[in-house]
């Protein structure tokens, strides 16, 4: 039912009916804008030395605020790595994230009060979230909690094992599992055509014997419409899907990758007329529910609110470094108390790695 | 030691896979959030049976035959574990495991770390190991070595049935992700006294089975047994042999170790798996560091050799024997 927006068709969204719940896609919007804002920020704050190696999002806004706003509190969240807008949906403070991309395990502590709390933290070995996803929902169907787990990947994912292996018993087990996949049409610098031969990654659910569709990925309104339903699919007992979401990554695959050694201009040029954000802007300003003024004073607010968050990360308290230990198993071990106690009285002259 | 009179025996006799049977049954019917998973254990009750009759129990909602995949087991386990479940999967031979070792070392042993407590991956990877059934092909490896070296995941390996009972309910209550090894050749040998109701048994001690003063002889898992068998050999010799048997690999019992070593001076270290970089290295390189004043002779290993475990027409060439190690121990006394 979603394959019928063929993602590259479309320079503008579809036209949205009457009945279109506006104050949402207003909403989708708003939050789409403060991720570019922050994803902007974030690749700057790592060129000039204030932050890791950075995944950006650009490109992925609809998608990751999608699943950030279809997934009920009691859902969970499977992440792989370029989902910010659903992470800050979810609850996880901007500055956090950056505390994440700045190297300090702290970015994952998600506040307890939120609906992130359950949320596994991002998954950087491709695919592997996979498999822990069909075993929440599994927990979740055999404790009949009536809740719904996404996980999200990219198109290179669909090469791995865990990807098969996850689709193939939530099928098996009729598991309350969505898996999305972000086909932005890059691994790195292995394009969807090296990844599979199949005309589609959607296509894939066959085999496993679940539901599987395309939506346009840089269309709000229709994966807001497609999660909503295997979503609530699966909260209802009815089985797993598999979305692929059809996008285009614009930026290179991290900070510390060149897109210009692989990617051509014009293909990038291409994909910028068909960018979420501004679609999404311009639909909502065509039906009359967004003007410049607003969107002028809504970017300031993002503004503000990603420059806060850089300062709140900028001065969080530096880690003591017993806490490499202090946190991997529940209670210290014997064995790694002199380790601990080595590590607590490390000099600053006695660490180790540093540059040249 | 409480009397006879007070505390009637109450202890059953068990084979080691009846007693893993037993502890399961136990930490199910104790914790409802107790789950079993993996290949043919439900209905068939595990090829080697040592999940037999926990679906007829539990129900197939609690024990769960899984696809054939052990990553996905893996996987699976790590899902569950995150959001409070208490997993234990098994792998049906410790030969497969591998296409489980990045969930296990990426994830499960990582998680509790990575979310600083937020989450944290109670799960228990249950896999029969080592040699000596006369196996096919890959159903006869003993790498515990490779997951010993993971920070984060305990490996814990029993060498009689009341330990197995009592260490995998240990492992089961354990917050922290447990490989627990289980030496197959052990699972039928022989039916011993195992106290049902004991309390379970600690993760990070060593097992003193037999004490002596001459040498140490320190094992796991099935070498235990010949290991017990060399120190009664010795004895007819009037060598006294202490026996320890490590049990838990990771985190290691260093002190246990040390105390044998500096009282007797003279160690050997007898494993199934291969010699270079096994696990044997860790805890000599310990002793050599920390009991070295104490030390008589050089700390010998008696292990596999270092190949692959040869198809089982050769393996009685490649199991470590009890005359192997008795001329290993005296070797240390002749020094």
């Amino acid at each position: 039912m979603f394959t019928s927006t063929p993602y590259d068709m479309h320079h503008r969204l579809p036209d949205l009916p009457e009945n279109t719940d506006w104050p949402r896609l207003v909403d989708g919007y708003r939050h789409m804008a403060l991720i570019r804002t922050f994803d902007k920020k974030a690749v700057n704050l790592q060129r000039t030395g204030k932050l890791g190696t950075y995944a950006s999002c650009l490109g992925a806004e609809a998608i990751a605020t999608a699943g950030g706003m279809a997934l009920h509190d009691s859902d969970v969240f499977v992440p792989y790595y370029r989902d910010h807008a659903t992470q800050y949906l979810r609850g996880v403070p901007l500055y956090q994230i950056l505390q994440y991309w700045g190297g300090d395990e702290r970015g994952n502590a998600f506040p307890a009060d939120t609906p992130a709390a359950r949320d596994l933290p991002n998954c950087v070995p491709i695919a592997t979230q996979l498999t822990q996803a069909a075993g929440i929902a599994t927990k979740a169907k055999l404790c009949h909690e009536q809740a719904a787990v996404l996980a999200t990947c990219g198109d290179g994912a669909t090469s791995r094992g865990d990807f098969h292996e996850a689709l193939n018993v939530a099928g098996v087990w009729q598991l309350p599992l969505v898996v999305m996949v972000n086909n932005n049409q890059w691994a790195i610098s292995v394009p969807r055509s090296l990844q599979t031969a199949s005309d589609t990654i959607a296509q894939k659910a066959v085999a496993a014997g679940i539901e599987g569709f395309q939506v346009d990925g840089n269309d709000l309104p229709a994966l807001l419409e497609a999660l909503d339903y295997a979503l609530d699919k699966a909260r209802h007992g009815k089985g797993a899907t598999l979305i692929e979401a059809v996008s285009y990554r614009l930026s290179d695959h991290t900070t510390a990758d060149d897109a210009g050694r692989y990617r051509k201009a014009s293909d990038l040029h291409a994909a910028w007329q068909r960018e979420p954000v501004a679609r999404l802007r311009q639909a909502l300003a065509d039906a009359g529910h967004w003007d410049a003024g607003q969107e002028k004073q809504w970017l300031a607010e993002c503004q503000h609110q990603v420059d806060n968050a850089v300062e709140t990360y900028l001065n969080q308290p530096p880690q003591l470094p017993t806490d490499m230990l202090d946190y991997l198993y529940a209670e210290l071990p014997e064995a790694l108390k002199a380790q601990r106690a080595a590590l607590a009285t490390l000099s600053p002259e006695q660490t180790g790695g540093h540059h040249a | 030691m409480h009397s006879a009179q007070q505390h009637p025996d109450t202890s059953v006799p068990l084979n080691l896979l009846e007693a893993v049977n037993q502890a399961l049954r136990h930490a199910m019917e104790a914790d409802e959030n107790v789950v079993v998973l993996g290949e043919d254990i439900a209905t068939n009750g595990g090829v080697f049976r040592a999940t037999e009759g926990l679906k007829e129990t539990f129900g197939f909602r609690r024990v769960m035959d899984t696809p054939l995949a052990e990553n996905l087991i893996a996987g699976l386990a790590v899902g569950m574990a995150s959001q409070g479940l208490k997993p234990v999967a098994e792998i049906q031979f410790m030969g497969f495991i591998y296409a489980a070792l990045e969930q296990l070392i990426s994830h499960a042993a990582r998680l509790r770390n990575r979310t600083r407590g937020r989450l944290s991956c109670p799960l228990v990877i249950r896999a029969p190991f080592g040699g000596g059934i006369h196996a096919p092909e890959h159903h006869s490896e003993s790498t515990e070595a490779l997951f010993a070296h993971v920070p984060g995941l305990r490996v814990v390996i029993p060498s009689s049935p009341a330990r197995a009972h009592g260490l995998l309910r240990a492992a089961i209550a354990c917050p922290d992700p447990v490989l627990f090894l289980e030496p197959k050749r052990l699972y039928r040998l022989q039916r011993l006294p195992v106290e049902l109701d004991d309390d379970p048994l600690p993760l990070d001690r060593c097992f003193t089975l037999r004490a002596g003063e001459d040498v140490s002889l320190i094992s796991w898992g099935a070498m235990i047994h010949e290991t017990l068998a060399a120190a009664e050999q010795l004895a007819e010799d009037g060598i006294k042999a202490e026996v320890i048997d490590v049990a838990t690999l990771n985190p290691l019992d260093r002190d246990t170790l040390i105390a044998t070593a500096s009282k007797t001076g003279r160690v050997v270290i007898v494993h199934e798996a291969p010699h270079n970089a096994g696990f044997g290295a860790e805890i000599a390189a310990t002793l050599a560091s920390d009991a070295l004043m104490h030390l008589l002779a050089p700390i010998e290993r008696v292990t596999g050799y270092d190949c692959p475990m040869p198809y089982f027409a050769m393996e009685q060439h490649y199991m470590p024997s009890v005359e192997r190690i008795v001329a290993a121990a005296k070797k240390t006394l002749e020094y």
